[in-house]
């Protein structure tokens, strides 16, 4: 078979990408994530600014940034990933703005979920679909 | 007797349109009102400003055929709506009479009788004619490229993409901006841009490692033409890494970048502009999403998806502007702003018919110059076509099946891939088939073609990748591609579900049984955005493949089941 060692590779690559899709099973890790850091208090949809990808160039660096004003604290999880966690930022009260950047890496296409806790206490959550692909065949 | 010329020159110009102008009013029947007995470039100037929107050349110097897409449908809140509206229907919205000169431009049907009568369309020694003529009424007009131009023939790739610069540089454009380029490898890319005597654009162009704007790209630039002080910013295509090989350009990243297009936006307003022209290669559907979210564009010039349309598309108050691919069309905007605000517009798709539109000499002598040294490879003929020879369409074309042919005679496979892609131009039963026109449909930076294993599975996970590329509901997850092409294997696909459910009844053909996930199949494929693909180049595939058979005949590809729609 004309089949060098170093296409088995390309395409072993590509599979460990492909094959890694979202689990449903994972939203139970998600949420018991978020009652740990909400105390299970309820959570507003929105206040919290996330940006993010809509397709991830890498994923295994994809940039995101998350703030939302008057915060304390901002947790992010990938919701897809075998380990949902990913950071909690918390801010001192002598912060200039509750903004913080990083790179995660993301197992394939999935939810980022941002939590925020806010100076009075409350909670607002905001999420992003990334999705990561092959790619390949744009035109 | 009326000549040939005579004849095209009158019908063309009694179908060319005519956008109407001013909002409020402006409606598809004031469109048709407004056609003329004047002829292809006479244009009533209008307004204020002109703009020359060029878009997606993809490298082609001399008239060429060029048939549209077939199949090309749209999803979620494209369902039904233009671009993805083709053929009779196409013809019935705009009111384009059949067998006129506009149905043979803008729809797919009775192509190739059509083609006999009317002939070629583009080469940018006509453009320039059309151009020149604009410049004529309106000395100040803005030409405005919007980027796939150093990319797609014998003659780009062979002097990295030197000669679309030398014949661009000619005609003169104000600003580009980029996607295919960029696979001339990042060294060439600054090499190219940095020598440009207009401007490189790109508000979403960003230096990878600091996730900033990069130094080499400007994201807008400032032009002062009739006493209107206009911003152009520029968008280069969003998922370059991802369509294209990322490892080509590692110190750049893209994305759509909605949050700093707006930002961009109110700092040129806020810096006096009073029109705001974004020169877009983000595909139609995703520049029709961007035109809602995003305030204060006047005017988008939309590029990537490759689609013609005799008529802007209104969202909100801005317009948008398809001016078609491979030199085909060059669209003209007229606009009239005062008092810091787009009053009104006259808009004009302008299809280039080669043998109507007299040709520049010396931009002709230009472009032979670019292609002399490679004349004699150019002009080999390797084979005839009995066949329709094109790409367009979401799920197949015949180019593509001849390649995907190539692919599993040449590589002895079973199973062929062929990229999605819709550049590449048509030939009409009859033709000589030349090395020009197999470089036209295959050139490009990565052409190598790899032949390798692949469970069943992973087969199925590939087409539900790029199936979700092209038909997730969400324009900002499309890449702007069509599906990729396969060889050897049919399928099912229902559109209309998510990722993951859409392909079923996968098939070998060759033994009528259904694909085994578990087993491993031959697979032969080109363009793959992995580093390090091994494999001899497409373009002598398929020149090898078209020696062997002479004269070039296809059966009619049912391989595809489509549903969903």
């Amino acid at each position: 078979m004309d089949f060098t060692r170093r296409e088995t590779l390309v395409i072993g690559g590509a599979t460990a990408v492909a094959v890694t899709l979202p689990m449903p099973a994972m939203a139970s890790a998600v949420d018991e994530k978020i009652n740990e850091f909400t105390g299970g208090a309820d959570v507003a949809e929105g206040g919290v600014e996330l940006d993010a990808p809509e397709i991830a160039e890498n994923g295994n660096t994809v940039p995101i940034e998350v703030s939302a004003e008057g915060a304390s604290a901002i947790m992010v999880l990938a919701a897809g990933n075998p380990t949902p966690g990913v950071a909690t930022f918390n801010f001192g009260p002598l912060a200039g703005a509750q903004r913080a950047k990083t790179r995660i890496r993301l197992a394939g296409t999935q939810d980022v979920v941002a939590v925020a806790k806010m100076a009075d206490g409350s909670f607002a959550k905001t999420q992003k679909t990334v999705k990561v692909t092959i790619g390949g065949c744009g035109g | 007797m009326i000549s040939r010329r005579d004849f095209l020159q009158v019908s063309m110009a009694a179908s060319a349109l005519i956008g109407a102008s001013g909002f409020g009013n402006w409606s598809k029947l004031a469109a048709q009102q407004a056609l003329t007995q004047d002829d292809l470039l006479d244009f009533d100037t209008f307004g204020n400003v002109s703009l020359i929107h060029v878009t997606d050349i993809h490298a082609q110097l001399k008239p060429i055929y060029f048939r549209e897409p077939e199949i090309n449908i749209g999803v979620g809140p494209n369902k039904g709506e233009v671009p993805h509206i083709t053929g009779a229907d196409f013809r019935k919205m705009y009111g384009i009479e059949d067998g006129s000169p506009s149905h043979y431009a803008l729809t797919y049907n009775d192509f190739s009788a059509l083609a006999r009568e009317y002939g070629r369309v583009g080469g940018l020694d006509r453009v320039a004619t059309v151009v020149k003529a604009i410049r004529a009424a309106r000395p100040d007009a803005l030409l405005l490229d919007g980027g796939d131009t150093w990319h797609g023939s014998y003659t780009c790739y062979h002097t990295e993409g030197q000669d679309m610069v030398n014949v661009m540089n000619a005609l003169k454009p104000d600003a580009m901006t980029f996607h295919w380029e960029f696979t001339l490898g990042q060294d060439r890319v600054r090499e190219l841009v940095e020598g440009l005597p207009y401007d490189a654009l790109g508000q979403n162009i960003f230096d990878a490692m600091w996730d900033e704007p990069a130094a080499e790209f400007k994201p807008y630039e400032f032009y002062e033409r009739g006493g209107v002080k206009i911003a152009v910013i520029g968008q280069a295509f969003p998922y370059m890494p991802i369509a294209n090989p990322g490892w080509m350009f590692p110190d750049y990243s893209f994305g759509i970048r909605d949050e700093n297009m707006q930002q961009m936006v109110d700092e040129v307003r806020s810096q006096g502009a009073e029109l705001v022209v974004c020169l877009s290669h983000n595909g139609f559907d995703v520049d029709k999403k961007m035109a809602g979210v995003v305030k204060g564009i006047d005017v988008i010039l939309s590029g990537h998806t490759h689609d013609a349309l005799p008529e802007p598309v209104l969202v909100g108050d801005t317009i948008i502007i398809a001016s078609g691919s491979n030199g085909k069309f060059v669209s003209r905007v007229d606009l009239d702003v005062r008092d810091g605000q787009m009053m009104g517009f006259r808009h004009k798709l302008i299809p280039i018919f080669s043998d109507v539109i007299e040709p520049d000499a010396d931009m002709t002598a230009l472009i032979d110059e670019q292609r002399a040294p490679y004349q004699a490879e150019l002009d080999e003929v390797i084979g005839t076509t009995d066949e329709l020879l094109y790409r367009r369409g979401n799920f197949n074309g015949t180019w593509d099946d001849l390649i995907c042919n190539a692919l599993l005679s040449e590589r002895d496979a079973e199973i062929a891939m062929s990229p999605g892609v819709r550049w590449g131009p048509s030939l009409i039963p009859g033709d000589e088939i030349t090395r020009d026109d197999i470089w036209n449909v295959t050139s490009m930076t990565y052409g190598e073609a790899y032949r390798t294993e692949m469970t069943g599975e992973f087969i199925k996970v590939i087409l539900e990748d790029v199936a979700d590329n092209i038909f997730n509901p969400d324009p900002y997850y499309q890449q702007g591609g069509d599906m990729v092409r396969i060889g050897g294997m049919g399928y099912s696909i229902d559109i209309s579900k998510p990722q993951g459910e859409r392909i079923s009844d996968m098939t070998l053909l060759s033994t009528g049984e259904p694909i085994d996930p578990a087993r491993n199949y031959v697979v032969a494929g080109w363009a793959s955005v992995n580093e390090g693909t091994e494999g001899p180049q497409i373009w002598d595939v398929v020149e090898s493949h078209i020696r062997k058979q002479g004269t070039v005949t296809l059966e009619p590809n049912t391989s595809v089941k489509v549903s969903g729609v």
